[in-house]
């Protein structure tokens, strides 16, 4: 029977019926799903990695093991993980391995869009990309097959619109290999130069075979068209689009391996039709490579490298114009994310504003920080770079800016990698403050677990790393633990550790306001008759108040009680209701 | 059969994944080929959110582009303001008429347009607007106003109630039941 499955709940899927026994994975949208819903699995031992780079030394470990193995991560995720990729390549794998990474273009969550598939061809490590839920079960399946048989680990690339789009599947039972020996093979495992170097022509050698292989797998298939003025070449949901915008009018050569490519493959193909086009999201990766190939191809004159491609921009680029419905004259203001109600990063943004303190900020929730009328942060690149950034930015200024700069970084995020940075602050000796935005949970991404909540991937009890204990035993002395929803206290600890004369990490406490757990306070309550309408309580950007023509109105449904508007309010107008 | 589309629209929070969840459900009785696209991350909090429910007998895309939309169900009034130029021609869309102000609005550095409504209808579009937040209030909570969004939307599908009531009961946790079919009801009459 068919059912309706997500993406990213197929290849997890694909991963329990190819018989992987074990999963680590850092999560991070868009590609979060799959590890959650693996987990679901009582055959899979499925956990959270502090980071992507662990998590896929420690997949690489399980395959060396024996057992087949996956790691998933986002696009980002991958850069951190490059390292082992680079590297596993050349030793190979026993079981099968697979490693999913989830490309955002758009940006629908995530600081760039950089293009994942440059990852396969630098790290020569063959890559299957699928276009919906059913593919994206299957070739995860297929990927352990391939791993095996070319003894390679194999990038399964999803993006957002295959990851984050439920259709149909059909579902298979499990298999359940057999684990297979370990043997001790140094000169397979060990990569140092003597061994590496006898390894490499083997990397080479098996990309050879992967190409043969590419020219006759049906992951690459010619669908016939009736009109072969044009023939596009597709992967991802790139195909889907080109299939919607022009049904089975061109014939389409769908790459589901886009890494290595085919040669004769392509050449047949650009030979069977006049105009050769490329559909592809990003760069014009397979573009590039018919260029190579010396073939003559269209790809980015026609599709831009910018953002997502849909079935419109396809059917556009042969000339089609989609009649769109009528635009409203009236301006619609956006709406871009914003905290929730009863955040408790909230507070804590409101006072850096306040004290007109340069932040350099990280990657989590937090960042909506930087939105308006907050604007509190100012730079983010990745994770972890807050705490080195900050580091750098002091000691350029030769301690000038020491004073008055604070790093933020959330729990999930510093235990990622933000506390190597701690490690360059105390060792390399920047007065530096950071202030660890401890919400108990890995937020953005939608509440995972991590090393500092006590709690594994499954919901279970576990080892809690103590942020106290780590941040001293690291060599910071000046640790202090806030309640970001007192303002005076977190305005009291903020300027008490930027006038000291040393390193400081400030821990702002409070579990995120959307857990389960956390006990809501009975709404604000507006008194109109007190407000003076001086827009204080404007300032922290809380979307469960807003100023009529009348005062202050708290919308009770989204209102937490949290209070930190009616600390902002001199006049009274925002008093907390009685308990109980 | 033609592919059908329904975009699901709202603010980030209000429980549109629940109706395309209960829109998979039904489709999938009737051996439709469906697609479902959703946004996941940081459109969620508070943002502005999309989700594509498209089906028929063959199905590609999973998203809905400008221009296709056969129906518009917006849990609040700015978005379906919003998202006007993804209709067909001949496309419809069912709001709810609860105002939620963006940011931007809050901070009074835009406006919130005075009369969407009015003005959709004046650009020639058939909007279908109703209080469900007073509805979703009145079976018992808020919450619930996905439950009366689609039960209004079911009047211009050939789906039976007892095939709605059948996708509803996959979809929901058994203890909102009946809430549930409470504001599915409401909306369904309203």
């Amino acid at each position: 029977m068919k059912t309706l499955m997500l993406g990213n709940v197929a290849a997890a899927r694909g991963l329990y019926e190819a018989g992987c026994s074990f999963v680590s994975s850092y999560p991070g949208t868009p590609s979060t799903e799959i590890t959650e819903s693996a987990a679901q699995y009582p055959e899979i031992y499925a956990e959270w990695a502090p980071n992507e780079k662990v998590a896929m030394e420690a997949a690489f470990g399980a395959s060396l093991a024996g057992r087949r193995s996956f790691c998933g991560m986002k696009h980002v995720g991958l850069n951190v993980a490059a390292d082992p990729l680079f590297t596993i390549s050349y030793t190979g794998v026993n079981a099968g391995m697979v490693i999913a990474v989830a490309d955002d273009a758009g940006m629908h969550s995530s600081q760039n869009e950089q293009d994942s598939r440059h990852y396969a061809r630098a790290s020569k490590i063959p890559m299957l990309e699928p276009s919906d839920a059913a593919e994206s079960l299957d070739y995860a399946k297929r990927a352990y097959a391939i791993s095996e048989q070319f003894d390679t680990p194999v990038l399964l690339k999803m993006c957002t619109r295959v990851a984050h789009s439920q259709s149909l599947v059909e579902t298979q039972p499990r298999v359940e290999p057999e684990q297979k020996p370990y043997e001790k093979t140094p000169q397979k495992y060990i990569m140092m130069p003597g061994y590496a170097k006898l390894r490499h022509p083997v990397v080479e050698a098996r990309t050879r075979a992967l190409t043969a292989f590419a020219e006759t797998t049906d992951l690459n298939r010619v669908e016939q068209g009736s009109d072969r003025s044009v023939g596009f070449i597709a992967d991802s949901t790139a195909y889907q689009y080109v299939k919607e915008a022009f049904g089975d009018r061109y014939p389409v050569l769908k790459l589901g391996l886009v890494w290595p490519m085919p040669e004769e493959k392509l050449r047949t193909f650009a030979a069977s039709v006049d105009r050769l086009i490329v559909a592809e999201e990003l760069d014009g990766f397979i573009e590039s490579h018919c260029r190579d190939l010396g073939l003559a191809v269209e790809g980015k004159s026609l599709f831009s490298p910018i953002g997502e491609l849909s079935q419109n921009t396809v059917a556009a680029a042969l000339g089609r114009q989609t009649a769109e419905g009528p635009k409203l004259e009236t301006p619609i203001p956006v709406r871009p994310p914003v905290m929730c109600a009863g955040c408790p990063h909230r507070g804590l943004f409101y006072t850096l504003k306040k004290l007109k303190l340069t932040v350099i900020g990280d990657i989590g929730c937090y960042t909506l920080g930087a939105a308006a009328p907050l604007g509190a942060i100012d730079s983010v690149i990745c994770m972890g770079a807050s705490v080195s950034g900050i580091h750098g930015f002091n000691k350029a200024s030769g301690g000038a800016s020491e004073g008055k700069t604070v790093a933020v970084i959330g729990d999930s995020t510093f235990m990622h990698s933000g506390m190597t940075g701690l490690v360059n602050i105390a060792y390399n000796d920047s007065k530096s403050t950071v202030i660890i935005l401890d919400n108990s949970i890995t937020g953005m991404t939608g509440h995972q677990q991590n090393p500092t909540t006590g709690k594994n991937l499954k919901g279970d009890p576990a080892a809690r790393i103590d942020l106290e204990s780590l941040c001293r035993a690291i060599g910071i002395r000046r640790v202090r633990v806030v309640d970001p929803y007192d303002l005076a206290a977190v305005e009291t600890a903020v300027r008490e550790e930027l006038a000291a004369d040393e390193a400081s990490v400030i821990i702002s406490r409070r579990p995120c306001a959307l857990l389960k757990y956390v006990k809501h306070k009975k709404p604000i309550l507006a008194d109109a008759d007190k407000c003076r309408k001086c827009g204080m309580c404007m300032r922290i950007g809380c979307p469960a108040i807003s100023m009529t023509e009348h005062g202050v109105q708290i919308d009770a449904t989204l209102c937490t009680g949290c209070g930190v508007c009616g600390q902002l309010c001199k006049f009274g107008a925002l008093a907390p209701q009685e308990e109980g | 059969m033609e592919t059908k589309n329904i975009m699901i629209v709202g603010v980030g929070g209000q429980g549109s994944l629940l109706a395309s969840k209960l829109l998979g459900r039904l489709l999938l009785t009737r051996g439709y080929d469906i697609k479902v696209s959703e946004v996941h991350g940081m459109s969620q909090r508070g943002g502005s959110v999309v989700t594509y429910v498209r089906f028929g007998s063959k199905v590609y895309s999973p998203i809905i582009d400008k221009g296709e939309a056969d129906f518009i169900v917006s849990f609040e009034l700015l978005e379906a303001a919003r998202y006007t130029q993804y209709l067909r021609k001949g496309g419809k869309i069912v709001t709810n008429t609860q105002r939620i102000n963006p940011m931007p609005v809050i901070t009074g550095a835009a406006r919130y347009p005075d009369d969407p409504v009015s003005e959709m209808r004046a650009a020639g579009i058939d909007v279908d607007a109703f209080d469900a937040l007073s509805l979703a209030e009145q079976a018992g909570s808020p919450r619930a106003v996905n439950l009366v969004l689609m039960g209004h939307l079911s009047n211009s599908f050939d789906f039976t109630p007892e095939e709605w009531d059948a996708a509803i009961e996959q979809s929901v946790p058994a203890a909102y039941l009946a809430l549930n079919r409470r504001a599915f009801a409401l909306g369904r009459n309203a």
